[in-house]
């Protein structure tokens, strides 16, 4: 029990220092899973030989002196819309039950590289689309605060298994708020690089120009850590940037003073839940006690942010969806009458109800004759969201609001009224349309014991702003976290 | 609802997404498109003349490389996942 409260960097640096192996670290993570996942169903996909193995292997190469990275021999969780080599990625589809890739995520080889060893695939919505892993096509996530709740989604399963201790840290994707919203809803740290920070090379594509891939953690530290791994610019992918100050982990300094940060009023109006308010407000408050500079602002086009995202995305997704035709992967329909009767068989049988709903709105809007009314419109929007957060950036050094309008829902509420559902990504979405980082650290619980998450939004390419007001509030806000 | 979705239109786009969907189902896409796109309507609520539609955040441009072979032949791997092979090909039905 003891090593598994460990961080993943504590982690590291243990068995570097001979306290504790790889191997102990990996098989005290899978008997947690044992013990854990029949409740949780944190995981699509484990692989238990193949983890105890590449356990041994990180454990000979770090006492051979020849594996040294920042997380060697810490066993992580990777979400299953990342390919991994060898390994079943299913999207939590049935159009991708049997795909094993042949090759890894470009992220996946930088943590490898690092030292991490992987324990499987996170469980998640289908391709990405949904906000409370309850459209997963192998069963839904429970909340590991309750397990009468969701976990948040997409990288519901990640959240899930940094909250239970069913790994040391994850990886996840966040197009709207897939990272932060889950992490928000199962008390964990998760953060969403700027756009083009990660590779996405590997990744398989919802919505591609909102897409990043980030860490989910115990702890700000590992936070810092992990992004430090993934960043870096990547030919296989050409919305890679180039950036040098990847150095995350030089910005885990306790000081706030004289940092400027904005409370947008229109995040704390309507829709709110009263208890979310309170915490939030009450982080921002620690913030201006240790001397950073708050003050109220107007931030607006908040309310067009959804429609907006949700017409992009979608378009996007419509698009990226069509290579799943049954031809060269995944399911074909087992009876067909010609090709086009295959592809369309495939696609309904292969594809859960939200996907769907999402396919053909995105085909309706860049339909020949509504594409200038909607998606074309979408994308104007898009340019004044950005500008509306280029304004507040000429201010204020960071963003604080909440993550979400409520803590983690009930299981079954949300899919009966999808729009209900996509409200809930009010906080989160704008931060994907304007390119911008955002991290979410817990910041209390509600009255049924329920995290609460504090977000931070900062300007592009300043993740390391969010990283130290983050490490600093989460001294302020003291220890945090499930007892297990 | 300000948007009413016929039949026409849903058996369209049901053509573009290429999905068949089912007498229910399109009942239920009809419904939940003709909600979402009431709610997208809001967009029409702001005055967009004169702003550059924005695809990407970035100014990136294309990025352009040589085409060089970097892989090797990984075509065994690739079609490891094919629902159906032979001869190193993907078996597809009859297209003319």
């Amino acid at each position: 029990m003891e090593l598994l409260s460990y961080g993943a960097v504590e982690l590291a640096t243990a068995i570097k220092e001979g306290k504790a192996t790889a191997v102990e670290a990996m098989e005290a993570v899978l008997s947690r899973i044992d013990a854990m996942e029949e409740k949780i169903n944190a995981y699509v996909t484990i692989d238990r030989d193949a983890a105890l193995e590449e356990a041994q292997e990180a454990q000979k190469k770090i006492e051979a002196g020849v594996l040294t990275g920042v997380l060697a021999g810490v066993p992580m969780a990777v979400k299953d819309n990342l390919c991994t080599e060898g390994m079943l990625t299913t999207c939590a589809s049935k159009i991708l039950g049997n795909f094993v890739p042949a090759f890894s995520a470009e992220a996946v080889v930088k943590l490898k590289q690092a030292g991490a060893v992987m324990i499987g695939k996170t469980n998640m919505d289908e391709f990405a689309m949904g906000s409370t892993t309850e459209t997963s096509a192998f069963g839904e996530t429970k909340n590991p605060w309750n397990l009468e709740y969701v976990p948040g989604g997409s990288s519901g399963g990640s959240a899930a298994a940094v909250a239970s201790n069913e790994c040391f840290f994850a990886v996840g994707s966040d197009t709207g708020g897939s990272i932060r919203q889950p992490a928000s809803f199962c008390g964990v740290v998760g953060l969403k690089p700027t756009y083009g920070t990660v590779s996405r090379y590997g990744l398989i594509a919802y919505g591609s120009s909102l897409d990043q891939i980030g860490p989910l953690t115990k702890n700000v530290s590992d936070c810092a850590a992990v992004l430090e791994v993934l960043a870096g610019h990547d030919t296989k992918d050409s919305t890679s940037i180039q950036r040098e100050d990847t150095d995350f982990t030089s910005a885990l300094v306790l000081d706030v003073a004289g940092l400027r940060i904005g409370i947008p009023r229109d995040y704390f109006g309507e829709g709110l839940d009263p208890e979310v308010k309170t915490a939030v407000l009450a982080a921002a408050q620690a913030f201006a006690a240790a001397g950073a500079i708050v003050e109220e602002f107007d931030l607006s086009l908040v309310e067009y942010a959804i429609p907006t995202y949700y017409t992009i995305a979608a378009a996007e997704a419509s698009s990226n969806l069509e290579r799943f035709d049954g031809v060269k992967y995944g399911y074909r329909t087992p009876e067909f009458d010609g090709l086009h009767n295959m592809y369309k068989k495939t696609r309904s049988e292969g594809f859960g109800a939200e996907v769907k709903r999402r396919i053909m709105l995105g085909s309706f809007v860049l339909s020949s004759g509504y594409y200038d009314a909607y998606y074309l419109k979408a994308l104007k929007v898009k340019a004044m969201i950005k500008k509306a957060f280029d304004d507040a950036f000429a201010n204020y050094d960071l963003i604080l609001g909440p993550v979400a309008p409520t803590t983690a829902p009930r299981l079954g509420e949300s899919l009966s009224d999808p729009l209900k559902m996509y409200l809930g990504d009010i906080y989160t979405i704008s931060v994907n349309l304007a390119g911008l980082p955002g991290i979410s650290v817990p910041c209390g619980t509600d009255k049924k014991g329920l995290p609460i998450g504090l977000q931070l939004i900062a300007d592009r390419f300043c993740e390391k702003k969010l990283i130290q007001a983050a490490y600093t509030y989460e001294k302020l806000r003291g220890a945090f976290g499930l007892e297990h | 609802m300000a948007n009413v979705i016929s039949d026409e239109t849903i058996d369209y786009v049901g053509i573009l997404a290429k999905l068949e969907l089912s007498d229910g189902e399109k009942e239920q896409a009809k419904k939940d498109m003709g909600r979402m796109l009431d709610y997208i309507d809001k967009l029409g609520e702001l005055d967009t003349t004169g702003v550059e539609p924005m695809s990407h955040v970035f100014p990136v441009q294309n990025v352009f490389r040589e085409d060089v072979v970097t892989n090797g032949d990984e075509s065994a791997k690739t079609l490891k996942n094919a629902p159906g092979e032979k001869d190193n090909m993907f078996i597809v039905p009859i297209t003319i």
